[in-house]
């Protein structure tokens, strides 16, 4: 999964073709490890239809800043340039899915 | 047709799991939205006997479920949302499914309590938490409130101060519950402070919180306190209510007879869903194993053959 930073979010992420999902975490959290490798799943499931990549909010405060993340794992569907959906807390893998789906057809 | 539905994924029911599919046991986890329980919110687990250097919460969480799974149990992660235990077998339904099985063994644990104020629910993730070690690096040099008096209220507050200027413990008598060690360290912690006879009435903000309404039960006094983030540790309620004709004590736990047993012949139940009294991980893992042999006897007495 591809790690964006606070310099590559806007290429990577707002100016991304497809819906991307950004899985926002950081090392000292244990239910992020969780998240994490259901979200890599879904990447490779979703290959071609949506992106999922992840950032490490330590590292990048202002992203995750911008976007008002203050608990994490915290998910968020961008497309077109906007955050369309945000999940926050650990969150089963169907409920990700249904996410992704709903912003791919919307 | 199940021999076994276990409600909950706690260490109480994935436990339960172990040992029913140990004892060949057709068995399925109805594990809930958010699957692993409460420790599922911690980080370090120092207690739980066999890890020597402790071990994060999660990760017993995903070792207990592997093992289950790796024994033969299977898990549909959804929340059980209604059932029939007037009748054998027994129906237990979710949004999108529904089993049936020979016996039922509860441990739906027990959930964060929430205050239940305006303002409270649109905001948890966006400056409202009910777990610090989680989320307290987001409030680096900001004022937090805790809402509390218990050792809880008093874990949080200190694990806190590591980033925040200023955390508040707001509670709603007019002393502390928690252990005398807890409340001397929160006193002693110099960006601690107190405030006692006051309860939270709203909180407040756009897209994250900014502040708070807060009384003084005692003048009725009513005043706003600007601040970044509300901290609730006001303790867990159990997950019992959804269950119906099962009986619970005044206290809303589900009422245990003869050790496992509920009031219904057949239905058993584990962990912080009954007990309100150690509350721990090793005795939540404990009462899972129980349930599950009284269930494995019970089953026995009923049907001469296993199918
Ligand atoms: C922050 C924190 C730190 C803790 N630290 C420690 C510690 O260090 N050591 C220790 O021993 N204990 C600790 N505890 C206590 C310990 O976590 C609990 O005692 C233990 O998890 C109880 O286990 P349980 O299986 O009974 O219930 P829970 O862990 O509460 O699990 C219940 C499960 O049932 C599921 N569920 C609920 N409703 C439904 C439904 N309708 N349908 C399907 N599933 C449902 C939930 O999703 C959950 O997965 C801590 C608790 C917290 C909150």
């Amino acid at each position: 999964m591809a790690d964006i930073t606070d310099r590559t979010f806007e290429q990577e992420v707002l100016k991304s073709q497809l819906p991307t999902l950004v899985d926002f975490w950081a090392p000292w959290c244990a239910p992020c490890r969780i998240v994490s490798p259901v979200v890599e799943e879904l990447g490779e499931e979703y290959e071609g239809k949506a992106k999922v990549v992840k950032l490490n909010v330590d590292d990048n405060p202002d992203t995750a800043s911008r976007y008002n993340v203050m608990s994490i794992p915290t998910l968020i569907i961008f497309k077109n340039g906007q955050p369309v959906k945000t999940i926050i807390g650990a969150q089963p893998k169907e409920n990700i899915r249904r996410a992704i789906d709903e912003a791919i057809g919307s | 047709m199940h021999d076994v539905i276990i409600i909950g994924s706690g260490p109480a029911g994935l436990t339960a799991a172990i040992y029913t599919t140990r004892a060949n046991l057709k068995t399925l986890v109805v594990a809930g939205g958010k699957w692993g329980g409460q420790l599922m919110l911690t980080t370090l687990v120092e207690n739980y006997p066999g890890f020597s250097e402790g071990i994060q919460g999660p990760d017993l969480m995903m070792a207990m479920r592997k093992q289950a799974q790796r024994h033969g149990a299977e898990v549909v992660e959804e929340d059980f949302t209604e059932g029939d235990f007037t009748k054998k077998p027994f129906v237990v339904k979710t949004a999108t499914k529904s089993f049936e099985g020979k016996s039922v063994i509860i441990a739906t644990g027990a959930d964060t309590k929430w205050l239940g104020v305006p303002g409270e629910k649109e905001r948890i993730g966006r400056g409202v938490s009910s777990c610090a070690p989680c989320d307290a690096p987001f409030f680096r040099n900001k004022k937090l409130i805790v809402v509390g008096g218990g050792d809880s209220a008093m874990e949080e507050a200190l694990v806190l101060t590591r980033f925040a200027e200023k955390v508040t413990i707001i509670h709603r008598r007019d002393s502390l519950r928690a252990s005398q060690i807890l409340q001397q360290r929160a006193k002693n912690n110099p960006k601690i402070t107190f405030l006692f006879n006051t309860t939270v009435e709203e909180i407040q903000g756009l897209e994250k919180v900014t502040g708070v309404k807060l009384k003084n039960n005692q003048t009725g006094k009513i005043t706003d306190m600007p601040i970044d983030g509300v901290f609730v540790a006001i303790g867990h309620a159990p997950n019992s209510r959804i269950f119906q004709g099962l009986e619970i004590d005044e206290q809303g736990y589900i009422a245990v007879h003869n050790h496992t047993k509920t009031n219904i012949e057949g239905v058993f139940v584990a962990g912080d869903v009954h007990d309100a009294k150690y509350r721990q991980a090793i005795t939540a893992a404990g009462f899972g194993c129980a349930a599950a042999l009284e269930a494995e006897r019970w089953l026995d007495s009923q049907y001469d053959t296993k199918n």
